[in-house]
């Protein structure tokens, strides 16, 4: 909210170039300053925390909520939020356990996934962009729609039995030493470095950050806004669909109670990745730095045994205020917004 | 005849009638009221009864809109009010008077009343944007009502406790009751008063509205305390009416049924603007429809694809665009500049 932030008197452009590019990365640093001081302090506290394996099993358990926040921060970056992916993401389980069941092969049943997630958020980008919606109350009747079909489909718990899907599950992919990764984590990767590669070396990726910057400079300007807002919701509910496939892998089923709340998670990701909320300024992979920091809070939770699972919302909730007290700072201070 | 139709009430009041009517096709007796025990008893009085706490929620939700704001937490705020009062009533030494039933009450509504300030300084004196600033106490709310109940579902059995969701009084319940009397305090005081005027002026601009001297930090404040008083007293009635605290799904997605009510009431999300009235018939709609999907014979878990449609085609029916491209030759009244209070 521009208009609640009063600007600061005008500043050389040297300077304000200066303070520009050093706030800009302050909080991504900021996170993944965190993130080794969180990692230091449990090897302190708990024998074993110190472990390559331990830092693996943050990415293996958090594959689909990575990759959710890849998507996310596109969204976000162009100023807009997306609320359905949880949803979407339940809606993808639902879909690739029931075809399975139904003797589909995987490759047919990832690929409609994939296309219906796509379908999904397209179809969002374009209400929200032709008929001047909020972004905020389309995802949500995305939400509600997803988080439906979903009982449409089924009620109960569907089991995935696809070869396939149960090797994927299992798979270890070894290491140097004993470590290993699961598959699940290098499609989660991948999918940081494609999106890293999207936003800073293409001509979309540009526009994606003009569109957060000021949409109606990057209008003038003589960007393809429309279509580019369009697509990042596309990109959205793709990477929803994906982070479905993967949550799959992981929990062999589907069940349409799954990854509720799983949006939220996304945003406190990518928030405490230091993306800014209002647009324009952020990193993927400051994202995929949020993502561990959330992980590293379940992890210190499970490994203090006697805290109990909600103080991990608490952490997440105090974790989101604090780094969005951290970019009003730095917003104020250089006078963006 | 088109002074009527161009009202802002007359496509939602006519959706509701249409709904019942829907309803009564397909079951003589459900527009039937009777008297049983002197009580009223019948499926529109259950539609009012379980929508109470909703359109209590959509009523704070409703000005907090208004003020160009949106309150995210009031689910996780109606789940910390039933967690503390059940909390206290059960480990009071007499749980079943009516002195406890009072300060359970007292102490739910008390901390409403502090989330709600909590929301307003993060939005108001803080200055961040309201969607974010409510997305903190989402997130963490229901982790606060898990810690205060132990992550236990509190059981308490006390009838004054009780009456609050499922008591009746003149022959109607008291839950509908409470909704009534809050809706007629806040439409006095929003009517009556500037009060109305002034938070429409902070929606419309909060900058221009400070400069012409308004107290835009008050206000805002103010809305958002009010949403949390409203979510705490819904928060009472669903644990009254349970009898139990449930920090889990007490109040899920309630905050989105809020939403779509305001905004199928034909208040605008970019603030500035408000119907409490058509909030009123936006929050029964919401009620009639999960009803409709029973009645119908339709698998309950049909009824979030429901909502989604309605809210789809409400949007599509409200946005500009769809004003300009369906010909109406009218300028749309709700053609601010546009603004993303979505962030």
């Amino acid at each position: 909210m521009s208009v609640l932030t009063r600007t600061s008197a005008p500043l050389g452009r040297s300077r304000i170039g200066s303070l520009q590019s050093k706030a800009r990365y302050a909080p991504t640093l900021a996170t993944v300053g965190l993130f080794v001081a969180m990692f230091a302090v449990g090897a302190a506290m708990y024998p074993g925390f110190l472990s390559g394996q331990v830092f693996l099993n943050l990415l293996i358990d958090n594959t689909f909520l990575i990759v959710l926040a890849v998507g996310m921060t596109f969204v976000i970056l162009t100023g807009g939020i997306d609320l359905s992916v949880g949803s979407v993401v339940a809606l993808s389980m639902m879909i690739a356990a029931a075809l399975l069941q139904a003797g589909w092969s995987p490759v047919a049943v990832i690929l409609l996934v994939l296309l219906t997630g796509a379908t999904f958020g397209l179809a969002m980008g374009l209400v929200i962009q032709v008929f001047e919606i909020q972004p905020f109350i389309v995802t949500l009747a995305g939400l509600f729609l997803a988080r439906g079909l979903c009982y449409v489909i089924s009620v109960d718990s569907i089991t995935v039995t696809d070869p396939f899907f149960t090797s994927m599950a299992q798979a270890r992919i070894p290491l140097a030493g004993k470590l290993f990764v699961s598959p699940g984590v290098l499609i989660a990767l991948l999918v940081v470095a494609v999106a890293f590669y999207v936003l800073h070396q293409t001509r979309f990726g540009r526009t994606v950050y003009a569109i957060g910057g000021g949409e109606s400079s990057a209008v003038l300007m003589g960007l393809a806004v429309p279509r580019t807002k369009v697509l990042v919701y596309g990109i959205s509910g793709v990477c929803s669909a994906i982070a479905g496939i993967l949550f799959s892998f992981y929990s062999l089923s589907g069940y349409s109670l799954a990854a509720t709340g799983l949006e939220l998670d996304a945003i406190a990701a990518v928030v405490v990745g230091g993306t800014l909320l209002t647009g324009g300024y952020g990193y993927v992979l400051g994202s995929l730095a949020g993502v561990l920091v959330l992980g590293i809070v379940q992890t210190f939770i499970s490994y203090e045994g006697t805290l109990s699972s909600w103080w991990t919302r608490i952490v997440i909730g105090a974790l989101l205020l604090a780094f969005i007290l951290l970019q009003k700072l730095f917003t104020r201070k250089v006078g963006l917004t | 005849m088109s002074a009527l139709l161009k009202h802002r009430l007359t496509w939602p009041v006519l959706a509701l009638v249409l709904l019942l009517l829907l309803n009564q096709l397909f079951r003589a007796d459900f527009l039937s009221v009777r008297v049983q025990d002197g009580h009223l008893y019948g499926s529109l009085i259950d539609i009012l009864r379980n929508g109470a706490p909703t359109i209590l929620i959509a009523l704070g939700m409703t000005l907090v809109i208004a003020s160009r704001g949106i309150d995210l937490s009031v689910g996780a705020v109606a789940a910390i009010a039933g967690a503390v009062s059940c909390m206290y009533i059960y480990s009071s030494p007499d749980p079943t008077s009516l002195q406890t039933a009072a300060t359970g009450v007292a102490i739910a509504v008390v901390a409403g009343l502090l989330l709600g300030a909590w929301n307003g300084f993060l939005v108001s004196v803080i200055g961040i944007q309201p969607i974010i600033a409510t997305l903190v106490l989402m997130t963490a709310g229901r982790g606060l009502a898990q810690l205060v109940t132990d992550g236990q579902i509190i059981s308490v059995s006390n009838d004054s406790y009780q009456a609050i969701g499922a008591g009746f009084f003149l022959g109607l319940p008291i839950s509908i009751l409470i909704a009534a009397a809050a809706f007629g305090a806040a439409g006095l005081l929003t009517r009556r008063t500037a009060l109305g005027t002034l938070i429409e002026a902070v929606g419309i601009n909060p900058v221009a509205s400070r400069l012409a001297g308004l107290d835009a930090r008050t206000i805002t404040w103010t809305v958002y305390i009010f949403s949390g008083l409203c979510a705490a007293v819904a928060g009472l009635m669903i644990s009254s009416n349970v009898t139990a605290a449930d920090s889990n799904n007490a109040g899920l997605y309630i905050e989105m049924d809020a939403i779509l009510a305001v905004v199928i009431g034909g208040t605008s999300l970019a603030g500035g603007r408000y119907s409490l009235v058509g909030t009123l018939v936006g929050a029964l709609i919401i009620q009639t429809l999960t009803t409709t999907v029973y009645t119908l014979g339709i698998p309950p878990e049909a009824t979030l694809v429901f909502k989604a449609l309605v809210v789809i085609i409400v949007c599509l029916l409200q946005s500009p665009r769809a004003r300009t491209l369906f010909g109406r030759r009218r300028p749309p009244v709700t053609a601010q500049p546009r603004v993303e209070v979505a962030a």
